[in-house]
């Protein structure tokens, strides 16, 4: 059925897998795309004019770092005369002044900045590029002069989450008016690096606390969205708002995702706006149809009173944890995946040295 | 937010017409707000100049309804965007 509901919101473009940094946690897919498979500037031009007449509202441009488009600017200019609202999801390394002063010219409706740490110690060592950290602090203060409405992504995990009071601190300094504070979730690099990044059950608990704190702190001057580390959560997360509900992601080569993971399930086609329009994709893709509604559910989520809350969690987390695309969620607490979870938690959080990290590299 | 506070859109903040959908929105950083009547008349009022007290009186005005009333429903619906951080508000 195609009712208005049921139209996307939000367009996550994917512009390259090209990126300075080489977090641990990259949400990209192990298997990178190069830069000759890159959809040039007349495609992604092409593909914002389908997704404005589709309905969405919201595009994000992304990466990797999109900075590393030499026609990030053609971009946005492109996506502002197609009328949608634009947000720039970056590590800020490679945006000189004089780009930030052309992207403002050109209408970049607000920035999201991503942050690995609050010293340059710790975000260097997550981030794996040495000085990335002073040359972010370079570009936020060039943001804030220039106005940008800007959000701080501040990535936690193990290493890091006893920082969270010194990281809201430093949106407010940087004049950010809203900080995505994002536990780390297992997809895409992460998974690789689950045991290194997988915060204890202690850090977990303060975590939420000082949250609770800042959220009143803070009221009317940082917006701030947590994001729970989902192992330790007793539910799982609404994944995607539903698979093929609200948005849809198209990655570096044009290939259309319903979320950035779903290549990871097997069995699954995927088309590519080069070759077929935005729309047909969005409503015709049997990967799209794949697990919209409820008939794909098992009977336990099915006949739950949280169905229409959590659609059943992740998808690509019941894959990955249980081989099982089309299984519950195993955070889920009613899931007979929860107990193999638990074992992975308790095992992975047990030494007291974190592993290496193995950084995501092409 | 009090009678005597300028509000304003702050940048990156804009009502948008949602031509596919047929409705008008609010756009902000993640987020999509559907406008209903109320919402866009009073956002229609913000130009960076009026405090609440002159943009309420101006809609008490156009919608025949006591000033005291629609006063309450301005300052309750733009605190609430203020504290989204959607509206921003000056003294007065």
């Amino acid at each position: 059925m195609r009712g208005m509901a049921d139209l996307p919101l939000a367009m996550l473009a994917e512009l390259t897998h090209r990126c300075p940094l080489a977090c641990p946690y990259c949400s990209n897919p192990l298997e990178l795309s190069a830069k000759e498979a890159e959809l040039s500037t007349e495609d992604w031009v092409r593909i914002f004019g389908q997704a404005a007449d589709l309905g969405v509202l919201q595009l994000h441009l992304s990466g990797g770092e999109p900075a590393s488009r030499r026609d990030l600017l053609d971009l946005v200019i492109a996506a502002r005369e197609a009328g949608l609202y634009t947000n720039l999801i970056t590590s800020g390394i490679g945006l000189t002044p004089k780009r930030l002063e052309a992207l403002d010219e050109a209408g970049l409706d607000h920035i999201q900045l991503s942050v690995q740490g609050v010293t340059a110690r710790m975000a260097d060592h997550i981030g794996g590029y040495k000085g990335g950290f002073d040359r972010k602090m370079h570009v936020a203060d060039h943001i804030a002069r220039i106005g940008f409405p800007l959000t701080l992504n501040a990535v936690m995990h193990r290493q890091n989450l006893e920082d969270l009071p010194a990281t809201l601190e430093m949106a407010v300094r940087l004049g950010a008016r809203r900080i995505e504070v994002a536990c780390v979730q297992f997809q895409g690099w992460a998974l690789r690096n689950r045991s290194a990044l997988q915060p204890t059950r202690d850090q977990v608990d303060q975590a939420k606390e000082v949250i609770r704190d800042a959220i009143s702190t803070y009221r009317g001057q940082l917006v701030i969205d947590f994001v729970p580390p989902d192992y330790y959560s007793d539910f799982p997360k609404a994944c995607m708002g539903g698979w093929g509900s609200t948005g849809l992601n198209v990655t570096p080569d044009g290939t259309v995702l319903p979320c950035h993971a779903a290549e990871t399930i097997p069995g699954l086609v995927f088309e590519n706006a080069k070759d077929k329009p935005l729309a047909e994709v969005w409503h015709d893709s049997p990967s799209f149809n794949a697990f919209r509604g409820t008939d794909w559910m098992p009977e336990l989520c099915r006949t739950c009173d949280r169905r229409d809350v959590d659609f059943g969690g992740c998808r690509c987390q019941a894959m990955a944890i249980l081989g099982d695309a089309t299984a519950t969620d195993p955070v889920c607490r009613k899931s007979p995946g929860r107990p193999l979870l638990d074992g992975l938690l308790a095992e992975e959080t047990l030494p007291e040295v974190a592993p290496d990290l193995v950084y995501r590299r092409i | 937010m009090t009678p005597a506070s300028i509000p304003a859109l702050p940048r990156g903040v804009r009502t948008h017409f949602d031509r596919v959908r047929g409705l008008p929105v609010l756009l902000g950083p993640e987020r999509v707000l559907m406008l209903d009547q109320i919402g866009r008349a009073v956002l229609a009022e913000l130009d960076g100049v009026s405090n609440v007290r002159a943009i309420s009186e101006r809609l008490a005005d156009k919608y025949e309804a006591p000033v005291a009333e629609i006063e309450g429903d301005v300052l309750e619906y733009l605190q609430d965007l203020a504290e989204k951080r959607l509206v921003d508000a000056r003294d007065g």
